[in-house]
């Protein structure tokens, strides 16, 4: 897109009339930069990003402004409702601080996603990636294992694999294994757009040029399927937390003592719904906003990358 | 036609075969056969233990092991449990149990998911866009087992109450014992009542995420150009969108579904545990992993495979059916 | 809505007036269309030519009423002395693919892939004749297949788009034009999207379809080449406005905007007798955005004087049924549709410099469309080939500028 700004430039010189400052009253802009000013302009995707830096801080930096901390157990003041006692969001059955409860969980929760995007990108991007380049046989065996490995439902595997290590019943455990699992969509979306892309001339030009396999891949395909990689991050993030909600409900999450997620924050309250609402509806709704703020950004990525849906046809 | 079904039927059975191995790996790996003797009062000595080791051929070589064990299946046996009872009795009644509320779901969620989707589309940015997408994105965003909470604590509670009696139930697939004596309209009539709840919970998420899915697909397919083509011919827009439109836009959603549906049986297995369903979860969680069957395990992930590879079969065909590009394939 | 049968020979079937579109994006109000005026006789064929940007098939698609509903549209178009523009969708679905039909530029997508070739054409038919038998529309679609020249016409009435090639599938979509016996064709680039023998081809079905049909067709194109030899009158568009009009003789011998002349000088002809350099116009269309007063062809004139800056200069009759939008027409007229004379043959280009290179020899080998035999010469895609779609010196080409 630059070679625009050149190409004014050599045909201002060239131009009879005067016409330098006539001629492109819009100005040329770099991809990326069109990309970002997209993604600003963007109301959805910008409110989740707000909304998401808020709970961030929230579970950061709350604990520092907010003393009260969630390990200290209090008998006497057991289940209390919030306002009471100075519990702002009440506590639970064995005293502890329901507040102060959140921000750990929405640290540890952060903390599991983090950790289950660090394995499974590069897992994702690995295997996809050698499937969509090198076709063939490659592709067929690596595509046949990821879809024999999704005939078993994800939730199953996760519960099988989680059985073999009880120690893995922290948020360390859960994240590593939600890593080493989660990566099977994200290789068949890197297969299929890199099947595509192959397909474009700059990559016939590159290797015309004599670049290496591993240079075309790194240099020119990677950035061009960035878009739907960082709408993956942002999907399978959303997706992790609730998994790890569902795994901890079942009791394979992050169930050990004294640990503490999102996830089991919400299903310890799930008994809870009449007796003492707080413990239900509190950390239900903090999972819930954060789940949604991180799909918004993925949605706001995705227009910003690709504004077709409001594309005028001239 | 004919021939591209026969291949996708051989494909799949080829899938199983492969399937079956991989399942018999795992739980090779993660379960102990011996569990339950090793958890003998007063423990047993090695030797005894050796000895039903080679009772039980384990100590044969792991092929040999799985081609017993998948000979056996074939043959509708799927080994014992601890307890000493066939898997396969318990296997077949719980998967027709769950199974009612999966296939149930998915019929839901689909036809929801496309009328959303399609009136999302073609009312683009209009109030009734905005509200659809702002309820999807709220399902999408809660787990299963806090909304089906909801559900139990306010529309099982509401609707009751409305009606004066207990019409839909939040605990069990149907009252205990029921089948026993009743029969017909009555003990149908009683399923339903169960089923409604769990059917929602299951059926609300996936619905969801397939209606953005849909609406997106939709979207494409209205901004392409045989539509234009279409109604430059002198179909009016409702009709473009009805013949043209529609036809198109479904064919990604069965994609879309059949990929969906590992993620159903998993959402399944929570809602049975939050409704307390006597099905296939339960048969899994507490007969399976929680008493370290291997066999109760090893069965029900075939079956959920076998489950799943059919599925997926179907939506082959119907992908098929419905695109004859694919055809050829 | 009854449509008037006007039994006025004399009067125009289609009468284009101060048509205008603007369309809001996220860089402004995009002006693309600001104020054409034509009008179209019974088995007149009108071609308009123009670069990517110029607004061509925004005006053709403002006629048929299927621009998104952003669009905003002032003006009037009249078909048979009905006002168009503002009719209900109800309304104008009656005159569409009867009395004004139309065929779009890229045959791969413009056929519905789920439906058999036969249903599509079929659809066309029922849709305004109620009345038809599935039997008779089924004759019908083979009748106008094999019209168009698609061999074995009965069975392939049974295929499926993806089974035929672009140049078949821009055959069925004529096919699907001409079914109801239009009065209007409106082919919008129709050969663009393919390749240069089988756009001889096509060509060639689009005047057996204005034969069997007696329409009057509006021919949108890029290419110069496919214009003459077709089209009775032709309309130049520049930045979204015509900037010359008139008979095809006219435009092609005696042009008087300096753009239209620009346009031929960048045409290689077989016709030449000495070896010539082809000229380009140099710089690239403005951005219809914000545009600065004046003429928008003024940057890249080689006969820019200041008074050009001041206002945008209206369309002036310069002989009968020829008009053109240039203060200096005159100096035009010398030259007497040499592009040398007026515009410099490059010799400040930075890429040809001073000397002829010996390639350029082989350049005199032409892609007119009328020859699918001739060999490809080495630069023959600038000017009027389907590929760039430009008719600017390569060099200073911008990226994405390619439709």
């Amino acid at each position: 897109m630059t070679t625009t700004q050149a190409a004014t430039e050599a045909a201002a010189a060239n131009t009879p009339g005067n016409g330098v400052e006539r001629e492109f009253t819009v100005k040329a802009r770099s991809q990326r930069q069109q990309i970002v000013r997209r993604f600003l302009r963007n109301k959805v995707g910008m409110t989740g990003l707000v909304v998401f830096l808020l709970l961030l801080a929230f579970g950061f930096l709350g604990p520092l402004v907010y003393g009260t901390d969630y390990a200290s157990q209090d008998s006497s003041a057991q289940s209390v409702p919030p306002g009471v006692d100075g519990y702002p969001l009440g506590s639970d059955a064995i005293g502890r601080d329901l507040l102060a409860g959140l921000m750990q969980g929405v640290q540890r929760s952060l903390f599991i996603v983090l950790l289950f995007i660090v394995i499974a990108l590069p897992l994702g991007l690995l295997v996809g990636a050698l499937a969509g380049y090198y076709g063939k046989w490659v592709d067929s065996v690596l595509m046949r294992v990821v879809d024999l490995i999704l005939t078993v439902p994800l939730l199953v595997v996760l519960i099988v694999v989680a059985t073999n290590f009880p120690g893995s019943r922290t948020p360390l455990g859960v994240g590593i294994i939600l890593g080493l699992f989660g990566w099977l969509d994200l290789a068949r979306i890197v297969r299929s757009q890199f099947l595509s892309l192959r397909e474009k001339e700059y990559v016939e030009a590159a290797h015309a040029m004599g670049a290496s396999d591993k240079r075309i891949i790194f240099k020119h395909l990677i950035p061009n399927a960035l878009g739907s990689l960082i709408v993956w991050t942002t999907l399978a993030a959303a997706t992790a937390i609730i998994l790890e909600a569902s795994l901890t409900y079942l009791g394979f999450g992050v169930n050990g003592a004294n640990q503490t997620s999102l996830g089991r924050l919400v299903s310890d309250g799930v008994q809870a719904t009449t007796t003492r609402p707080w413990l239900f509806y509190f950390p239900g709704i903090t999972l819930l906003v954060i789940v949604l703020s991180i799909n918004l950004i993925g949605d706001g990525i995705r227009d910003a990358f690709d504004p077709s849906n409001r594309r005028v046809r001239a | 036609m004919f021939f591209f079904t026969i291949r996708r039927l051989f494909a799949s059975v080829l899938v199983l075969v492969a399937s079956s191995f991989l399942v018999f790996a795992l739980c090779a790996a993660s379960f102990d056969p011996l569990q339950k003797f090793r958890q003998r009062q007063p423990p047993p000595t090695a030797e005894y233990l050796d000895g039903i080791r080679e009772q039980l051929g384990l100590n044969d070589p792991f092929l040999v092991r799985y081609w017993r064990w998948f000979t056996g299946v074939l043959h509708g046996d799927f080994g014992e449990t601890l307890g000493g009872t066939p898997v396969a009795d318990q296997l077949g009644g719980r998967l027709l149990i769950t199974g009612r509320m999966i296939v149930l779901a998915i019929i839901i969620a689909v036809l929801l998911a496309m009328v959303v989707g399609v009136v999302g589309a073609v009312r683009q940015y209009k109030p009734s866009d905005y509200a659809f997408t702002f309820l999807a994105y709220l399902l999408i965003a809660l787990p299963t087992f806090w909304f089906a909470a909801i559900l139990k604590e306010f529309v099982a509670g509401g609707v009751n109450d409305l009606f004066g009696q207990q019409v839909l139930y939040t605990i069990g697939e149907e009252t205990p014992g029921l089948s026993l004596y009743a029969s017909g309209w009555e003990l149908w009539s009683d399923r339903i009542g169960h089923l409604v709840l769990p059917t929602i919970s299951l059926a609300l998420l996936s619905f969801a995420s397939w209606s953005r899915f849909q609406r997106s697909a939709m979207l494409d397919v209205l901004g392409s150009d045989y539509m234009r083509l279409a109604r430059a011919k002198g179909l009016t827009y409702r009709r473009v969108v009805m013949k043209h439109g529609l036809r198109n836009a479904l064919i990604p959603l069965t994609t879309v579904v059949a990929l969906g549906i590992g993620t159903l049986f998993g959402g399944a297995v929570i809602t049975e545990q939050v409704f307390v369903w006597h099905g296939m979860g339960e048969y899994l969680l507490q007969n399976g992993i929680g008493q370290n069957d291997i066999n109760v395990v090893l069965g029900w992930l075939l079956v959920s495979a076998v489950f799943v590879v059919l599925f997926n079969l179907v939506a082959d065909i119907l992908y098929a059916v419905l695109d004859p590009r694919i055809r050829l394939a | 809505m009854t449509i008037t049968n006007n039994p006025d020979a004399g009067a125009p079937l289609l009468a284009v007036e101060d048509l205008n579109v603007r369309f809001p994006t996220e860089d402004g109000l995009v002006h693309a269309v600001r104020g054409v005026d034509y009008s179209l006789r019974s088995g007149e064929v009108l071609g308009i030519v123009g670069e990517s940007g110029s607004g061509k098939s925004v005006t053709s698609l403002a006629v048929m009423g299927l621009l998104p509903g952003s669009a905003r549209v002032t003006g009037s178009v009249k078909y048979r002395g009905q006002e168009l523009l503002g009719l209900s969708d109800r309304a104008m679905s009656r005159v569409r693919g009867k009395g004004v039909s139309m065929i779009f530029q890229d045959p791969m997508t413009s056929l519905d892939p789920v439906y058999r070739v036969g249903f599509q054409i079929e659809e066309t038919l029922r849709t305004h004749d109620k009345s038809l038998s599935s039997k008779a529309a089924e004759a019908r679609a083979a009748d106008l297949l094999a019209m168009v020249g698609i061999p074995n016409a009965a069975e392939r009435v049974r295929s499926y788009p993806h089974e035929f090639s672009g140049g078949m599938r821009q055959r069925v979509v004529i096919a699907i034009a001409m079914a109801n016996q239009p009065d209007v064709i409106i082919a919008d680039e129709p050969t663009t999207a393919l390749d240069v023998t089988v756009q001889a081809q096509i060509l060639e079905v689009l005047q057996t379809a204005l034969g069997e049909t007696g329409a009057a067709m509006v021919l949108i194109t890029h290419d110069l080449g496919v214009v003459a030899g077709i089209a009775d009158r032709v309309l130049v568009m520049y930045a979204g406005r015509p900037v010359e009009v008139g008979g095809v003789e006219d435009i092609y011998y005696e042009p008087r905007m300096p753009y239209t002349l620009g346009l031929l000088g960048s045409l290689p002809r077989l016709d030449a007798s000495t070896k010539q350099r082809l000229i380009p116009i140099k710089g690239s269309p403005p951005s219809v955005v914000n545009m600065p007063p004046g003429c928008p062809f003024a940057p890249r004139c080689p006969l820019h004087v200041a008074e050009c800056d001041a206002v945008e200069p209206a369309l002036v009759q310069v002989g009968s049924g020829h008009h053109a939008a240039c203060i200096r027409i005159d100096e035009v007229a010398a030259a007497h549709g040499s592009a040398a004379k007026v515009f410099d043959a490059g010799s400040d280009d930075a890429v040809l410099g001073a000397e002829a290179p010996a390639d350029l020899a082989a350049a005199a080998g032409t892609t007119d469309s009328g020859a699918p035999g001739d060999p490809v010469g080495e630069r023959t895609d600038v000017g009027a080939g389907p590929a760039t779609g430009s008719l600017l010196d390569p060099t200073t080409t911008p990226d994405g500028d390619r439709r």
